[in-house]
Formats: C-alpha cells, structure tokens, sequence
C-alpha cells in the first residue's frame, strides 16, 4: 500500500489509517491538531483557525473551531473504527505571526487558540503526548500514521519530529 | 452583516473603495521611486479559506507580509503581502541594492518604509472618502511562509465569514512587474460604519 498523503487546508480535516501521511503546509496562528489511535493507527488532522464556536455569530463551519473541529474529527476516526478511549494528540501552530502593540486582541489569537485547543482536548480527556506551539514563525507538519511522528517543518527554524 | 450576505452592490462599492485605497498607493509608490508606476486595473478577489494559502502559488512559498493596525472610527487592520521578486525589485528601485534572497535588516526597514507610505496613502484616500478618521500604527514585517502570512487576515475574516476579501494590484516599473496583494480588514462594526458613511443602507441586521 502506497503512503497516501492527505493535504488539510484552513477549516479543515482529514482523516486516514495507516499508512497514510495527513499534512497541513503553512500554519501561522492557527492550530493543527493531530488526533491518533496507537491500536488501530487510525489517524485525524484539523486546521483549525479560531477558539470556541459559540462566541461567533456565524458558527456553521464547524471545521474552523477548536472545540467543534476536535469534536467532528472524534466522530470520524470512530466511523473509520478508531476507540475514543485510546486516542491521543500532539499539537502545532499558534504562532503569532507579526509583533504589534494595539489590537493585542487580534494578535494574541495564535496563543487564544492553543488555550481553547488545550482547554477541550483536557474536557474531553485526551493527553497531549507532543506539542511544538507559540514562537514568531510559521509551520509546515506532516503526520505519518503509521509510527504517530509529527514532522515540524519551518523557514529558518529548522526541522524537527516530536 | 457578513461576506457571504453582500450583496451586488455592497461588493461594487467594496470594489470601488479599495480600488480607489490602491490607486493612490501606487501614486505615493511612484513619488517615492521618482519613477513613472504604471497600475493595472486592480482585482478583487473573494475566496475560500482552503484557496487563500495557494495565491502565491504554494502554501510554502516564501512570501513578505506587512502589516498594520487600523485605528480610530474605523477598526481593523491591513495586510501587505508580496512575493520576494517584487520585494527585491522595489528595494532595487529604491536603494540600489541587489538583494538575493535573504534581506538585511535594512533592507527590511525599507520595506516596512514602503510598505508604510502605500498603506498610509491607502488608508488616507479612504478617510476622505468616507470622512471616517483612520489611522495607522508603525509597519511590521514577515517574511515566512505564505501560509503562516496569509492565515492572519484569514482568521480574522472568519470572525465574520467563510470566505475572504482582498485586492490584488500589479503594478509595471520600467521593465519588471511588481505584484502585491492589500487585505483590508475592517472589524465587523467599523465594515457597516463604512458602508453607511458611503450612504449605503445595510438591510438584514
């Protein structure tokens, strides 16, 4: 079986089995969240770009939203077979993209994101086994189901896997 | 009010207003540069958020973002963003530097410089028009992947909407052709203030 490679956009998500590579290229502020089950090695990717749905008006794209994006990407790792029991997370993103004194607000929304990614994986009782967040610079990460690494790919940060 | 719910003519006006901001960026451009600028008919694009990264061809393309705060009646901010071709042939024009690649960080200051006047203009041209008083904080500047730039005006339209709002302009100096892209990000109560100072009347909300 050829390693398929799965490309998640912004508001967006994916899901695979081994063994298939789920990648998101250029995460600024926003926050990818990996979601994998070691057993079946079934796997999730969402890019999600703002923290809780219910402080927007216009929540219908559920896939832009960390606490909606986390809860459908469960949803479709169990239909593929996945034990919500088991799963486990590593994260990425949340930088915050260009220094600036007004707005703090908007500016801010890279670590706003991480709180509220954080703040649900901990409510619905998912560990966090990695996590390469914050920092000025973007990123790009491919996930390989198949062993659970997380590759970090950056532009002048280097390259890591956690 | 959001993207997804304007109509025709709250888009021709949009278009309008932003072609306006632009043209008058590339008029303070071409003083700058002492230099004859020609503009071509600047664009406006409306995308989804998954097409937004591809602009500058990939999500990993190396790209330069500046960008400002939007301050007074009018709230918001503003994005610059260019490819490194462009950016090196206005520092060509302007400082007689041949960058290759990799910017010093004077180099970045003057593209903040630029960068400055163009927004400064911008924003001016449409203060005037709207007789809304906007300002603008000092530049800052990125220069990393087009993905990471471009997720900063995306995430702030997806406080309003599914899709985004943006102007492309090229622009023709002697030989070479300088292509940036102005996001103008107005919060959502500045964008009705904007439309009702143009006399627009915002139905629906």
């Amino acid at each position: 079986m050829e390693n398929k490679i799965y490309r998640v956009g912004m508001a967006d998500a994916k899901v695979t089995q081994s063994p298939g590579i789920l990648t998101t290229i250029g995460l600024g502020s926003c926050v990818g969240i990996v979601l994998y089950d070691p057993i079946t090695k079934i796997s999730g990717l969402v890019h999600i770009m703002l923290p809780y749905s219910n402080k927007i008006s216009d929540n219908s794209n559920k896939l832009k939203f960390a606490d909606t994006g986390i809860q459908f990407l469960i949803d479709e790792m169990i239909k593929l077979g996945a034990n919500s029991k088991r799963l486990v997370s590593k994260i990425a993103g949340g930088s915050q993209m260009f220094s600036s004194k007004l707005n703090s607000d908007i500016m801010n929304i890279g670590e706003r994101n991480v709180t509220a990614t954080k703040e649900v994986l901990e409510k619905i009782g998912i560990p966090i086994v990695a996590e390469d967040v914050g920092g000025n610079y973007g990123r790009t990460i491919e996930f390989y189901s198949e062993d659970g690494k997380l590759l970090i790919k950056t532009i002048g940060y280097g390259i890591k896997y956690i | 009010m959001d993207i997804n719910r304007l109509n025709e003519i709250y888009l021709d006006i949009l278009k309008e207003l932003v072609n306006i901001g632009a043209g008058n960026a590339i008029t303070a451009l071409s003083t700058m540069l002492g230099k004859r600028v020609d503009m071509q008919v600047p664009t406006v694009k409306i995308l989804e958020f998954k097409e937004v990264s591809d602009i500058f061809g990939s999500p990993d393309t190396v790209i330069i973002g500046i960008y400002f705060d939007l301050d007074g009646d009018v709230k918001g901010n503003i994005l610059f963003a260019l490819d490194l071709s462009s950016a090196a042939s206005l520092i060509w024009n302007l400082m007689g530097i041949l960058a290759n690649g990799e910017f010093t960080d004077l180099e970045k200051s003057a593209l903040e410089e630029i960068g400055n006047i163009m927004a400064g203009s911008y924003v001016a041209s449409l203060s005037t028009l709207t007789s809304l008083n906007m300002r603008i904080s000092p530049p800052a500047i990125s220069i990393d992947m087009a993905g990471a730039i471009l997720s900063v005006p995306a995430i702030q339209y997806g406080e309003i909407s599914d899709k985004i709002l943006f102007i492309e302009t090229q622009f023709i100096e002697g030989e070479k052709l300088i292509k940036g892209d102005f996001f103008l990000i107005p919060n959502i109560n500045s964008f009705d203030r904007i439309l009702k100072a143009l006399g627009v009347e915002v139905n629906g909300k």
